[in-house]
């Protein structure tokens, strides 16, 4: 008993990645592989109109013809898409049901990730879309949200109920042949968040999706689309775990964002996927496309990432500066550690006259990992007066690791000021020294100097979600040193 | 309180410290003095523990344990404390940050309540008024952009904070003025106490002016090469390190 005991205890404490466990539940599945009849599988499904599904067939037909992208500074063993599943749904789930008729397995596979999903629980002031595998299981604050005439929802509901919307702007950012991934979504995505925000209208509340992979030998295809009428402003966060598992789960979403004349979105990013453990082995394929289009003038579209998770991150979040005055911004801290391989920056194309852009990247890789900023900003011939601030500062911990900044730039207009600024160190022995002398452990003083690297990204999340972010940088890093 | 024995130690392979022996009792403050390479600085880390200070023979003694045996941050929570000749900047980490952080990672060590952020910053700024600490220093990142005097005081504040057992001021007095000087001085001899040893390490005479040792070391080569009371301290401003070493040879 006692040996078990022990066992355990040993166990716990080598346990840093928290969210690792596994909900046993009865899954719907589409069988696997990937064809048309996969295709259609999905779409019904999701008693999607025809309109959709011929979109989705489109879409698969031109993936066909493509090559995944060979460009990025990550390696990994070719991915089998015929061997993983495209829908994976809680048996449970096969239809929406209200909050409180959720699966209770399901609320306490949230409660455990800590994230209450009833009402009077929650976070006050955030409004929260539950993604289990391919389906929402439940959306917060639905009815207090529709009080200021704020949709927020899954976008299979809003395929259904908004179609008007949903045509006009889905692809209109990120387009279905954009790239071999984003491609990939289109055709099979299953669910995701759905945000309309009217002219004028302050959405009242945080939105948050948080996305769970659960279900093995299956991929997550979400796809969100986010909408800024006139004068609008919401501000989003999306957080995501996954189990821990020994094989490799592919991750490819799609988030297109529109702000139209003076609206500004605020996307904010909290992804912990499973990374995978010491020796490399698992953890989760994250090919991501997000694309901001700040499509009217005075427009602004704010991209705050932390990353932390998963064994590949390849993932770019850009703006479409094509309103005049309109304004891009890119805060990102990207952690990897042991084999994890990150390749991660923005792009920022300038297009409207006095566009604005600001990128501030800070990536810090440990153990083995790999850690790349790509980055590129552009400008427009009819671009006047653009400017752009760009500061990449890359830490290093240990001497096993690598840091890479690639930054494209490429005016056309001679008017267009940029700038670049980058700077590489190490978390020096004597400041290490400094925080231990006081009386600060080791891996609390990792955290506490890589949170200091890391301040101004930090600064730009939700207050309530920097705390929560702040302690993950701390974890991600546990064991760096020494 | 603190007992050293025939201590020596390496530094990359070679040999600072060479057979020093060294006894504080409690309430004691002393004064290690010794011109530049003698080994003063080599002292104060490994009495703190940094990495690559290797004792290759005789011992340290703390509060009866065998200090060797402590790790860096367990030393710290055990009441030790080092003024460092240099203090180290930590960007985007504010000062407040981390005097919160270092004082409640101790407090857990030793099993106390760690005090909330409201509590803390009641205490530091108590303390801080003392050492003429403004409000917006507690807000800058820790030590960046300070000026030499800034680091110092801000030092002696966390000496304030910490209240250790065992206050080691290593070359505190270096570049400050006469008015920095007082300042951080009376903040020292303010924490002594019966409780409480100090080791002041230092170049130059002149702090001891301020803070009075109860016994003077001479450092020389990596050995203790004379002792003797306060006035010590005066024999060797006036004489000259030179003179003090002919004598002891």
């Amino acid at each position: 008993m006692a040996a078990v005991e022990t066992k355990e205890k040993v166990a716990a404490l080598g346990e840093k990645y928290k969210y690792g466990f596994v909900t046993d539940i009865e899954m719907e599945r589409a069988p696997k592989g990937l064809s048309e009849d996969t295709v259609r599988f999905i779409s019904a499904k999701k008693n999607e109109p025809d309109w959709m599904l011929e979109w989705r067939l489109g879409a698969y037909r031109r993936w066909r013809e493509m090559h995944e992208p060979k460009w990025g500074r990550i390696h990994y063993d070719p991915i089998d898409y015929e061997n993983a599943y495209y829908y994976a749904a809680p048996k449970s789930m096969a239809e929406k049901k209200s909050l409180d008729e959720v699966d209770p397995k399901l609320i306490e596979t949230y409660n455990k990730l800590g994230i209450p999903l009833s009402e009077q629980k929650l976070l006050a002031g955030v409004a929260v879309d539950a993604v289990f595998d391919s389906v929402s299981v439940a959306t917060t604050f639905k009815a207090k949200l529709n009080e200021a005439g704020v949709i927020f929802c899954p976008i299979s509901e809003a395929i259904r109920d908004y179609p008007e919307l949903v045509k006009q702007y889905l692809g209109s950012v990120v387009p279905v042949t954009d790239n071999f991934f984003a491609t990939l979504n289109s055709a099979v995505f299953s669910d995701g968040s759905f945000v309309y925000v009217p002219k004028g209208v302050r959405c009242p509340m945080e939105l948050s999706t948080y996305f769970r992979i659960n279900a093995q030998g299956t991929g997550q295809f979400e796809r969100t689309l986010i909408i800024a009428d006139e004068g609008a402003y919401v501000s989003y966060l999306e957080g995501c775990t996954a189990p821990k598992r020994d094989e490799n789960q592919l991750h490819a979403a799609v988030v297109e964002l529109v702000a139209l004349e003076g609206a500004e979105i605020k996307y904010s990013t909290v992804q912990n996927w499973y990374p995978g453990d010491e020796e490399g082995k698992g953890g989760i394929y994250n090919f991501v496309t997000k694309r901001g289009d700040c499509r009217g003038h005075r427009s602004k579209i704010s991209w705050t990432q932390v990353e932390t998770g998963s064994a590949i991150t390849w993932k770019y979040p850009s703006c479409l500066l094509r309103g005049d005055d309109s304004v891009g911004e890119f805060y990102s801290i990207a952690i990897a550690n042991h084999f994890q391989q990150a390749d991660t920056g923005t792009k920022m194309h300038h297009l409207g006259k006095n566009t604005r852009s600001r990128i501030i990247s800070k990536g810090i890789s440990a153990g083995h990992a790999q850690n790349t900023y790509r980055g590129l900003v552009s400008v427009h011939p009819r671009a006047a007066n653009a400017r752009n601030y760009t500061q990449c500062d890359s830490l290093l911990i240990g001497g096993k690791c690598g840091a890479h900044t690639v930054p494209y730039i490429e005016s056309r207009n001679k008017s267009a000021r940029i700038e670049h600024e980058a700077t590489t160190s190490k978390i020096a022995e004597d400041q290490l020294f400094y925080c231990l002398s006081r009386g600060i452990p080791q891996d609390e003083a990792v955290s506490l100097i890589v949170n200091g690297f890391c301040r101004e990204v930090l600064q730009q999340l939700p207050m309530e979600f920097a705390v929560e972010a702040q302690k993950l940088v701390g974890i991600s890093l546990e064991g760096s040193v020494g | 309180m603190l007992e050293i024995n025939n201590l020596h130690v390496a530094v990359g392979g070679k040999e600072i410290l060479k057979g020093l022996s060294l006894s504080i009792a409690a309430g004691e403050a002393h004064a290690i003095m010794g011109p530049n390479g003698s080994g003063k600085s080599t002292l104060s880390y490994v009495l703190a523990g940094r990495d690559g200070y290797e004792i290759t023979s005789g011992s340290i003694r703390y509060r009866g344990e065998d200090l060797a045996a402590m790790a860096p941050e367990e030393r710290a929570a055990k009441g030790m404390f080092l003024a460092m000749q240099y203090p180290v900047e930590i960007p985007g980490v504010t000062t407040m940050n981390f005097l919160k952080t270092a004082l409640n990672a101790q407090r857990r060590a030793r099993g106390d309540k760690e005090i909330d952020a409201l509590g803390v910053l009641r205490l530091v700024r108590e303390k801080a008024k003392a050492l003429h600490i403004s409000e917006d220093m507690l807000k800058r990142a820790l030590n960046v952009g300070f000026s030499g005097g800034e680091k110092k005081r801000l030092e002696i504040l966390q000496m304030a904070l910490f209240e250790p057992t065992l206050a080691i001021l290593d070359e505190t007095d270096s570049g400050l003025d006469i008015d920095a000087l007082r300042i951080v001085a009376d903040g020292v001899n303010a924490l002594r106490s019966p409780e409480r040893a100090m080791l002041v390490i230092t170049h130059y005479q002149r702090l001891l002016n301020y803070i009075v040792p109860d016994r003077v070391h001479v450092l020389y080569a990596g050995r203790i090469i004379k002792e003797g009371g306060k006035d010590l301290a005066h024999e060797l401003e006036a004489k000259g390190y030179a003179e003090i070493i002919r004598e002891a040879a």
